[in-house]
């Protein structure tokens, strides 16, 4: 799976608002193949960057790089060709209200894939039971759906268009904690069958440890990324704090 | 992607070759659905740089239509992995179903079928907005005594942003529209010769009806959506529930204060538009019946009854009783979907228009009986 050019990297980003420095040149790097964590305190710019490696955000200074491409100075059509490359998951589902579940898988895939319906509605059911989900969910409206269904239609939905990268967004928030181990579950299950690389923004400890590879703390404005093992052992407050926490001890030895 | 034909000691096989993935996935599909299936039976050999799930739908399709045509399906190289992998999400893939919709009937049952949905709706609509109205007033009943559950600063905001905000609007469209009744009229009094009436026009279709009328249908397009759409808003993001979990009552801080501060605010406006329109109606005399203006203001007055100003300025807080009413009753109708909320957004603006004018032709008829 080791390829010479990472699935995302991220060269002394800058994000200011006002007086306010988010990031502070901020270096991260994402292999292929991994399932890669993003985490910081409240108001340290997790959603920032992740909205910025969307190219939903342009950066102050620095660059991003999405399997090589850089994001700035794209032409509209490069862009969209790169935006096909990878699937987002955001935090509250944002799924398409007026659009049954089924219909909100299809919908990229009608615009982008050039199939007739019935083999576009055929990809969106695979789809839809590679998440886990029975086939009745696919004609159930998103206000209709409990949170753990949510999660995993939009998950189905990033899924549409095969992307080799995912990006989630609080995927666990909000679940109950057996919920959000069988999306745990699904992550890795997924990541190995499909080869995925996954970054995602996090504060489930629990997540962490059963599926990341790496994990990359924002502290200062900066990224401290290292092993599940290494990030332990780092001397900063807060990844001490964040990781020898009591909530912290029982994760790991979940 | 392409599908080969190749030879193996005499046997057709079909070779799979190039990427098989959602970027292909039409030229992949054109190749699954046209390749012609050997006689003898379909064998495969994969020879492909890329599969995803796309591509491994695709290609289990070709093997499909090979089985239902009653044929062998062989590989002569290791079937892909990823194909193997789909065969549980493939199963039945036909049984999924589209949207489970209503029993619809058809033919000629559906126009009475369509009448009694529109009744039994229109009878809930109309329990629902008297139910509304009885809250309201309980609410408000309860608040006469203590004028803090009044909510004076939300009503003042309300005031001001129904009602001050919208002056240049109102101004402009009444002296817009009484230039108009003013030009035609003085065309058509031209035949007669009995322009100088055209100030008795301007004056009295202004006031008993123009100027009140115009300000409560800007005001229903204007405040009436905005109505429905805050406190819809309010509803998709729970934040009416919260209000009720806290203890507070939705209707005594959110409709209220809408309600009362429109009954504040319309008829100011309709002062605004009964000016704007008169200056519009002195404006025209002057420039085409040559009527100056202290004699527009002379003959004015004398076509004025004493209660001509007061016909008209009496529907305003009825008319922005209406409009508050039924916008904030659509508002608080809104549930679970965004399309919902554009949906009654809608209805609460041609409601609130309707019921405005049929108000008003109420009020033409009482005003008649009673000479007022």
């Amino acid at each position: 799976m080791a390829s010479p050019v990472p699935a995302v990297a991220v060269h002394r980003l800058v994000n200011r608002f006002g007086s306010q420095l988010v990031h502070d040149e901020l270096d991260m790097t994402v292999a292929h193949g991994e399932i890669f964590g993003i985490v910081g305190g409240s108001g340290s710019g997790k959603s920032v960057l992740l909205r910025t490696l969307l190219g939903l955000q342009l950066p102050r200074a620095g660059e991003v790089l999405i399997n090589g491409q850089a994001l700035k100075g794209l032409d509209a059509s490069t862009l969209r060709q790169v935006k096909r490359t990878y699937g987002v998951t955001f935090q509250h589902g944002a799924l398409f209200s007026s659009l049954t579940v089924l219909e909100n898988i299809e919908l990229p895939m009608l615009e982008a894939l050039g199939l007739p319906e019935p083999i576009v509605r055929g990809l969106a059911v695979q789809k839809l039971r590679l998440v886990g989900l029975a086939d009745e969910a696919g004609a159930k409206y998103p206000a209709q759906l409990s949170g753990g269904m949510v999660k995993r239609a939009a998950l189905a939905r990033a899924l549409a268009l095969d992307p080799t990268l995912l990006f989630l967004d609080e995927p666990t928030a909000g679940l109950d904690p057996i919920s959000a181990g069988h999306f745990d579950e699904l992550l890795v299950y997924l990541k190995r069958m499909l080869g995925l690389t996954v970054v995602m923004v996090t504060h489930d400890l629990d997540t962490i440890y059963r599926t990341c590879d790496h994990v990359g703390v924002i502290v200062d404005g900066a990224m401290v990324t290292d092993t599940l093992d290494g990030i332990g052992q780092h001397p900063h407050p807060w990844i001490r704090e964040y990781f020898h926490g009591a909530r912290s001890r029982v994760a790991r030895e979940a | 992607m392409t599908i080969a034909v190749e030879d193996l000691n005499g046997v057709p096989v079909l070779a799979v070759l190039g990427r098989w993935t959602a970027a292909e996935a039409a030229q992949c599909f054109d190749w699954v659905e046209t390749t012609s299936i050997p006689a003898g039976g379909l064998t495969l050999v994969a020879r492909i740089d890329a599969l995803d799930l796309t591509g491994a739908y695709l290609l289990r399709r070709l093997e499909r239509r090979a089985e239902e045509a009653g044929l062998s399906v062989r590989w002569s190289s290791p079937r892909p992995e990823l194909l193997g992998f789909t065969d549980t999400l493939n199963a039945e893939v036909c049984a999924a179903q589209p949207l489970p919709a209503d029993a619809m009937p058809v033919g000629a049952l559906l126009p009475l079928d369509r009448l009694g949905r529109w009744a039994v709706h229109g009878g809930d609509a109309a329990r629902g907005v008297i139910d509304f109205l009885g809250r309201i007033y309980a609410v408000a009943g309860g608040a006469i005594g203590h004028p803090k559950r009044l909510r004076p600063r939300s009503i003042l905001r309300q005031v001001y942003e129904t009602g001050l905000q919208a002056v240049p609007i109102v101004a402009l469209i009444a002296f817009l529209i009484s230039v108009i009744v003013a030009y035609i009229g003085a065309q058509q009094l031209r035949q007669f010769g009995a322009q100088p009436f055209v100030v008795d026009l301007v004056t009295i279709a202004v006031l008993r009806e123009l100027g009140v009328l115009l300000t409560a249908i800007i005001v229903a397009g204007r405040s009436g959506s905005a109505f429905a759409a805050e406190i819809g808003a309010m509803k998709l993001n729970e934040e009416v529930d919260a209000l009720r979990a806290i203890g507070l009552n939705p209707i005594e801080l959110l409709v209220l204060p809408r309600v009362l501060g429109l009954i504040i605010a319309l008829p100011l406006l309709t002062i605004v538009a009964d000016a704007m329109g008169l200056a519009g109606g002195a404006m025209l005399s002057w420039l085409i019946v040559d009527i100056p203006f202290n004699q527009f203001l002379v003959r004015m007055q004398e076509a004025m009854a004493p209660t001509t100003f007061w016909a008209g300025l009496i529907k305003a807080p009825v008319f922005a009783f209406l409009i508050a009413l039924i916008g904030t009753f659509r508002g608080l109708q809104v549930r679970e979907t965004s399309r919902e909320l554009g949906r009654l957004t809608t209805v609460a603006v041609v409601q609130s228009i309707f019921l405005v004018l049929l108000a008003d032709a109420l009020f033409a008829v009482i005003f008649w009986e009673i000479d007022f």
